[in-house]
């Protein structure tokens, strides 16, 4: 759907809070974005994720008011918000280093946008303090924001963007600059408090445990376009991509060839309804087991190879697979005990997703980290 | 961890220093404060005569209100110039903000004295200013109050500190994180009201530190209303001056350098716990 061909009077249709209308953005010569469309629909969290100059963080900018877009539209409530300053957006933004003001106590931060919009000042009070009661800051009213912790500021950041009563709250990278643990705890506290309020969440990170742990659906930005957008539980069962399935979890790409009604893959084969030619699948290291612990008989991909290393991690472990033919397999099972030598695998054969390669990175883009 | 010979050996040249050409010349000054000079040579005999004279001589009061009436002008137009200039190139100068930078910063390069007598030039009954009036038939004969009036004072010393005033505030607003002008504007802030809120009140340590520089220097300056003043523009520094050279009274200058020397630390204190009141972070 091109953007010239939405007139504004269907804009409202659907349920759609903010739609992304085939936007594009250049910094110059370099295109960060490439004809973006994307729907938030109203309460619903929806995930940005992608590498650092994916493009993730300047997309909430142009939402946000920040930068313009080079082409497309940007629509929210059946309003045209792209072409509004940022003060007039009812869009409000949690910022990745917060941006509390310095010289402004914490109970000045959160009123500030009631402040500036000439609120009465016993409104204010009221709505100041329901909104520390609500991030469990009140008794830090009259701190200054350089004397809080990281995730205290943090939460000052969302007190100060809800209050505003935003329909949609952006959040870049919120949670980026807290350690493990603290991340974790806010992680479930956002979560909560998204659906309590019920306000839509649009939500930038690198993280793709956190992405799944909080989202309703993930869009997965690469080198500025949009690769997948989905549930986390779809992304990460049906990837729709290869890069969908690597940046989504472990996975084990298969390369091959379909000839005959048969897939090969290296030491792997298994029948197959599809039409011959090169294919690719993705297959999960779970979707793998030991032979011995037995699986369903139905379509069963059985393979011997011999175990490479061996990863301990708690409940399972990591396991390199050498198939022969230059073939490396990761398994994830059970926690067991010490493996050497060969052994018998299987896999369901509908476990092995086929998936489209993706195209070879953007020459022009020459900063593109690889995915942890 | 260094030796204790060692720290002394460091430390000593410039403590050295300092003893030798700031400590005793002030205690040199401020003992002649309190001596006399009787029959053209100098009596070191301790009495406040000196101060007397200067509180109840009206004439010093007056002259040093006309100076300080001088600073305050160069001050606040200093700043009425340096604060937007240097929001301008902090703020909306993108690309070309280290030429527009180096732009400011060059003519404090230019000798103090050239750019007097540029001014002289410049304001004269024959200079550049009364010419170009006279060409557009604006005026039939020179202007001759453009020089040697406290205006002329007050004109080339706002000349001359503006990139002293400039240079403290634009530090000031490049330090402030960018990231809260925006969180201003997405809480519904326009472009005033995120420059009061949030950009004025981030800026005021650099706006008092070169508040300050432009008081001070202008408040102990002698060269612009000698150059361009004229006796009208008399200020403190120039009766300083002419006790110390022709008029050989000493004692009556150095007590005059130790009030002003007494105004300008008490200033510098003040403004300094201005300056930290308001710096975050």
């Amino acid at each position: 759907m091109s953007a010239g061909a939405i007139s504004p009077q269907n804009a409202t249709s659907g349920s759609a809070l903010l739609e992304v209308r085939s936007v594009a953005k250049n910094f110059g010569a370099a295109q960060v974005l490439k004809n973006i469309s994307l729907q938030i629909a109203a309460g619903e969290f929806l995930t940005l994720l992608g590498e650092s100059g994916s493009g993730k963080t300047t997309l909430l900018r142009l939402i946000a008011g920040f930068e313009q877009p080079t082409s497309g539209e940007i629509w929210m409530s059946g309003e045209r918000l792209d072409t509004l300053p940022p003060y007039k957006r009812r869009v409000n933004t949690v910022f990745q280093n917060y941006a509390l003001f310095p010289h402004l106590n914490v109970r000045e931060n959160v009123a500030y946008g009631l402040r500036v919009k000439a609120t009465p000042k016993a409104e204010i009070v009221g709505r100041v303090e329901e909104a520390l009661r609500m991030v469990k800051m009140s008794s830090f009213a009259d701190a200054r924001p350089a004397t809080l912790s990281g995730g205290q500021q943090q939460r000052i950041a969302l007190a100060r963007a809800l209050i505003n009563r935003p329909q949609l709250l952006l959040l870049d990278e919120p949670l980026s600059a807290l350690d493990a643990n603290l991340r974790k705890q806010m992680q479930s506290e956002l979560k909560a408090l998204q659906r309590e309020i019920g306000i839509a969440f649009l939500f930038v990170t690198h993280d793709q445990d956190e992405a799944m742990a909080l989202s309703d659906r993930i869009a997965l930005l690469r080198n500025g376009a949009l690769e997948q957008i989905a549930s986390p539980r779809e992304i990460y069962s049906r990837p729709a991509t290869a890069y969908s399935a690597e940046f989504i979890g472990q996975t084990n790409l298969l390369r091959g060839a379909i000839s005959n009604g048969l897939v090969r893959c290296g030491a792997l084969q298994w029948e197959t309804s599809k039409a011959a030619g090169a294919a690719l699948f993705s297959l999960r290291p779970e979707a793998i087991h030991l032979a011995a612990a037995g699986v369903g008989p139905t379509d069963v991909v059985r393979f011997r190879g011999t175990i490479r290393q061996q990863i301990y991690s708690g409940a399972s472990e990591l396991l390199e697979i050498d198939c022969g033919e230059n073939q490396i397999l990761r398994a994830r099972i059970p926690a067991s005990d010490p493996l050497t030598g060969e052994h018998e695998f299987v896999f369901a054969a509908v476990a092995a997703v086929p998936v489209t390669e993706s195209p070879a990175p953007d020459r022009s883009r020459a900063t593109t980290r690889a995915p942890k | 961890m260094y030796s204790r010979a060692y720290k002394a050996v460091i430390s000593a040249p410039p403590l050295l220093w300092v003893c030798l050409f700031l400590l005793l010349p002030y205690a040199l000054m401020f003992a002649h404060s309190f001596w006399l000079v009787r029959d053209g040579s100098l009596v070191h005999h301790w009495n406040l005569q000196n101060y007397c004279t200067l509180f109840t001589n009206p004439l010093y009061f007056q002259v040093f209100l006309r100076t300080a009436r001088i600073a305050a002008s160069v001050t606040l137009f200093s700043l009425l110039l340096g604060y937007p200039l240097a929001y301008f190139l902090s703020f909306h100068a993108g690309p070309r903000k280290e030429l527009l930078y180096q732009l400011v910063i060059v003519p404090l390069w230019v000798s103090y004295l050239v750019r007097g007598y540029a001014w002289k030039t410049i304001l004269g009954s024959d200079g550049v200013l009364n010419g170009f009036l006279q060409y557009l038939h604006l005026t039939h004969e020179p202007v001759s109050f453009f020089l040697y009036s406290p205006f002329a004072v007050v004109l080339m010393l706002t000349h001359i500190y503006t990139p002293f005033v400039f240079l403290p505030i634009y530090a000031a607003l490049e330090h402030i994180p960018r990231p809260l002008v925006e969180a201003s504007q997405d809480l519904g802030a326009n472009r005033r009201a995120t420059f009061l809120r949030v950009i004025l009140p981030l800026s005021i340590p650099g706006l008092v530190a070169g508040a300050t520089f432009a008081f001070v220097l202008s408040l102990g300056d002698f060269l612009a209303p000698l150059l361009v003043g004229g006796p009208s523009a008399t200020m403190i520094a120039n009766i300083v001056q002419s006790l110390f050279g022709a008029a050989y009274d000493w004692p009556l200058g150095a007590a005059i350098s130790v009030c002003i020397l007494l105004i300008t630390v008490s200033l510098l204190f003040t403004t300094e716990r201005l300056e930290k009141r308001w710096s975050f972070k």
